[in-house]
């Protein structure tokens, strides 16, 4: 087959079914919330409630595009759709499979640094623009809890990087024929697990949201479909932490029996399942605290393990 | 009944011999609280020697109020005034209510304020100017507290109408409408607050009065630096209902629901309340199996709005699922409480003299069946809630009160109790028979909101505990006494003479006669000190209803508690402090 229609069927292919699950996520969030806590969540619209996201895509598109008259226009129109563009750019280095990849940069990982680095301006740029004061202390918020957590979560990397000699998503992956590098790496998969978390927002996390304090944080100025897209977007992000997880230290796509694609799915959807779950059982950490934990114990743990497997991997090569 | 009397007798006499002998009336109280008259040139001096001088003082305003005395017939014994100002003080060494009342005249209704005695006299004094017009000198910010600050009038005054219909339509044209928008401006100034430091500009935002942290029309203004906290100032009236004023115009029987809604968590408490004052009036003693069937309803109504706290504080430091879990125990709650009254959250089930009803058949089952499943569910909530560190780390060290500040402001309840004060009224003045019951006053050291998190956790075990014992021993006999002001009078003894059946149509068709006189019926309810002074002029209805509150006491210490602190800190606080609006505002 042509090589270039190839590419274009993987890139759609991967575009629509990440789309499809970010939506699908919706429902699975609310389900699984719900039956944690003891409730039904939505079950009236379709079987087992499952068309209730195409009643929610309906009511959204079709609610006012409103823009509030203080607001800083074209920085508000703009903002939600950089975490859209950062994430779904980030999903194009991601090796579902050894055929199932949109391109293998050699710098994939770095890659998907610089764009996480870049999506937090959404929620910076969208708090800012709103021009309310909540929304301001979200993206503050915000701000400052990237700043703090990015640091660790580009070093938590690196061990992996260090074990794989490579950048490149795909050698990591193949890296990991006999061994999956959660084992060597089980710290660095931890800690690699939360600054995720806080990449996402996503409680306990979600400080620049923290719907009982900041009514909707960043956000709150929203609706519609832009308010839609930060929606989505936070979904993406879920959807893509949990596949670099899979990726990075479970051996993505590489198992035993089921084809290949089978397993990179079910390891993603265990993740994001654990996402959830967090959500439905931990509180708030307060912003002072959440700081001083990234730097004090988050930073140092991660500089360690960068250490001492630095020394291992050179006494290996010895 | 002896010693109660001998101590107020050694109050007063401890007044007079301090003041003389005409600086002070004594009034004979039914309440058995002693109660004394001082002119209110005396008020300063009598209340700072209350305070500090006399030996086992009176450490705590409970609750300042004031009386329209204007059309009042029965003031026996009575100096003469138009508008009173009465001070409720309360001596835990004592254990003792102390009530001092100012008279006024109408061309001079002014008095010194008692904010540099007692810090939480400010928003009492701003009620009473609000909704009396009686003037408070050298008050810090006399301005209205409940009614808008447009309002004309002041409604608890016996010349305002009561009821919309007496007051001419209601109108709100152009101009009148930009003008109150315009009155709701914010000026910093206007509040008493700086806009900037020498190196800062201060955000102001409101938190409130639409809110998902509030639970309920609460406003609070927050002067920020940063996230930082420098002053929180908390509005309150957008939950006022003129409850006080009703109780103007309904009947003593017919009050009783309204009363439901003033701490509308807690249900049937608020009918004790209310009634324990009301039966105080009339002399009417509530047989032993009605006193029970009262207890064991109000803790179970304590361990549901309890649980309510409880839920809605997780989730207000962002915990998700608790609150799920403790509304669906309070659903069984409410089942059990709907099997026995029909009603859920507002039963409206004590009346006048007892209960509305017997207990139906079969009661114990529901309760036994409640009492095995609540204590699992509670151990299960410690390791949810209470023992999670990310709970710990937000509440631990947050809003720290000291037993000196809670009673200086008034606090009552688990408030007092995370304090470290073993202070409970149902074991320290019992009604309804708490006395005979076996059950601990759950207390804390460090006051913070952790603590105020433990006391309420060990107090629904405790209440558990109550209801266990009202179950194995519920007494048999009557529910309702048979005194003739009881209400509704017991039906069998109408169709056999004829005084029973004419009492019991005057009864149903005016509302019983209480006789005049004043009394206090104060309660623990879960929040705290509920209180409710009501004053007979003998007739069918109330002549002045005063409901002291303990969420309106406990959200005018947010301030003290809030400086210094972060935004999300506030809303821990505002969680653990338990209050409904509804109760704040009346």
């Amino acid at each position: 087959m042509n090589p270039v229609l190839l590419k274009i069927i993987v890139l759609v292919g991967i575009l629509l079914v990440v789309l499809g699950l970010a939506s699908g996520l919706i429902w699975l969030e609310r389900r699984l919330l719900a039956l944690w806590q003891d409730r039904y969540g939505p079950n009236r619209v379709g079987p087992f409630g499952l068309l209730q996201v195409m009643a929610d895509m309906i009511k959204i598109f079709f609610k006012e595009d409103w823009i509030p008259p203080f607001a800083d226009k074209w920085v508000f129109v703009f903002a939600p759709s950089i975490v859209m563009i950062t994430v779904l750019l980030t999903f194009a280095i991601i090796p579902f499979t050894s055929v199932i990849q949109i391109t293998d940069m050699n710098v994939g990982i770095l890659f998907f640094l610089g764009m996480s680095s870049l999506g937090v301006y959404s929620v910076v740029l969208g708090g800012w623009a709103s021009n309310n004061k909540y929304s301001l202390l979200g993206g503050m918020r915000a701000a400052s809890q990237m700043l703090s957590y990015e640091v660790f979560m580009g070093l938590s990397l690196m061990g992996t990087v260090m074990l794989a000699g490579s950048f490149s998503l795909r050698a990591i992956v193949e890296a990991q024929q006999h061994m999956w590098f959660v084992i060597p790496q089980f710290l660095g998969f931890v800690l690699f697990f939360i600054a995720g978390v806080a990449e996402t927002r996503r409680l306990p996390f979600d400080l620049p949201e923290a719907e009982s304090e900041l009514v909707a944080g960043f956000h709150s100025e929203y609706s519609g479909m832009k308010f839609g897209m930060f929606f989505v977007g936070e979904y993406l992000g879920v959807i893509l932490i949990s596949a670099l997880i899979s990726v990075l230290f479970f051996g993505g796509w590489l198992g035993p029996v089921l084809p290949p694609v089978v397993w990179i799915i079910l390891k993603t959807l265990f993740f994001i399942c654990f996402f959830i779950l967090l959500r439905a059982a931990l509180p708030r950490p307060r912003f002072d605290q959440l700081m001083s934990w990234g730097w004090k114990w988050m930073l140092p743990l991660t500089l360690a393990n960068l250490a001492v497997t630095g020394a291992v991997v050179v006494a290996m090569r010895r | 009944m002896a010693s109660p009397a001998t101590t107020s007798i050694s109050v007063l006499e401890q007044l007079q011999q301090r003041f003389g002998a005409d600086a002070m009336i004594a009034q004979p109280s039914i309440d058995r609280i002693p109660t004394a008259w001082v002119g209110r040139d005396k008020l300063i001096e009598v209340m700072r020697y209350l305070k500090g001088e006399i030996d086992r003082p009176y450490r705590m305003l409970y609750d300042i109020t004031a009386i329209d005395e204007r059309v009042r017939t029965y003031r026996e014994g009575q100096p003469p005034s138009d508008f009173t100002v009465v001070y409720f003080l309360f001596s835990f060494d004592r254990n003792e209510y102390l009530r001092v009342k100012v008279p006024l005249a109408e061309d001079h209704a002014s008095v010194e304020t008692l904010c540099r005695l007692w810090p939480n006299a400010n928003w009492y004094e701003r009620e009473i100017w609000d909704l009396f017009g009686i003037r408070f000198e050298n008050h810090p910010f006399l301005e209205r507290l409940i009614m808008p600050r447009s309002w004309k009038g002041h409604p608890l005054r016996k010349d305002h109408p009561a009821r919309a219909t007496e007051m001419g339509p209601f109108q709100l044209p152009e101009e009148k409408t930009e003008e109150e928008e315009e009155r709701l401006r914010f000026r910093p100034e206007e509040w008493g607050l700086k806009r900037a430091s020498d190196d800062s500009d201060f955000i102001f935002l409101n938190i409130g009065p639409q809110h998902p942290g509030t639970h309920g029309v609460l406003r609070v203004v927050l002067q920020l630096d940063g996230e930082v906290i420098l002053d929180a100032i908390p509005e309150i009236g957008y939950h006022h209902r003129g409850a006080e004023k009703m109780g103007e115009r309904q009947s003593w029987h017919t009050y009783i629901p309204y009363t439901d809604r003033i701490d509308y968590l807690a249900g049937v408490q608020n009918n004790l309340a209310y009634l324990t004052g009301v039966e105080t009036l009339a002399g009417i003693t509530v047989p032993p199996r009605g006193q029970v069937i009262r207890v064991m309803m109000s803790e179970l109504f304590r361990i549901a709005s309890h649980l309510v706290w409880y839920g809605t504080f997780a989730q207000d430091v962002g915990q998700m699922s608790p609150v799920f879990y403790m509304f669906n125990d309070r659903e069984r709650a409410f089942g059990m409480v709907q099997a026995i009254t029909g009603a859920r959250m507002h039963p409206s089930w004590f009346r006048i003299g007892g209960t509305a009803h017997d207990l139906p058949k079969g009661w114990e089952k529901m309760f036994r069946e409640f009492l095995d499943w609540m204590p699992e569910r509670l151990r299960e909530y410690d390791k949810i809630v209470m023992k999670n560190s990310i709970f710990k780390a937000r509440t631990q060290g947050v809003g720290v009160l000291t037993t000196e500040q809670a009673i200086d402001w008034g606090a009552t309840g688990p408030m007092l109790r995370a304090t470290g004060l073993e202070w409970d009224f149902r074991k320290k003045q019992p009604y309804s028979g708490y006395e005979n019951f076996e059950f601990d006053i759950p207390t804390a050291t460090h006051g913070d909101c952790y603590d105020r998190a433990v006391v309420h956790v060990e107090e629904m075990r405790q209440s558990l505990r109550i209801i266990e014992q009202c179950v194995k021993n519920m007494p048999e006999g009557p529910y309702k006494s048979d005194h003739p002001l009881a209400l509704p009078p017991i039906k069998d003894h109408t169709m056999h003479d004829i005084e029973t059946l004419i009492n019991h149509f005057l009864g149903v068709s005016w509302g019983p006669v209480i006789p005049a006189g004043e009394a206090l019926g104060a309660i623990e309810a879960p929040k705290g000190n509920n209180g409710y002074y009501l004053v007979s002029d003998g007739s069918t209805v109330s002549y002045r209803t005063r409901i002291r509150t303990p969420s309106f006491a406990h959200m005018q210490i947010l301030p003290e508690m809030t400086r210094g602190l972060m935004v999300p800190d506030l809303l821990a606080i505002l969680g653990s402090m338990d209050f409904v609006l509804a109760d704040i505002d009346r």
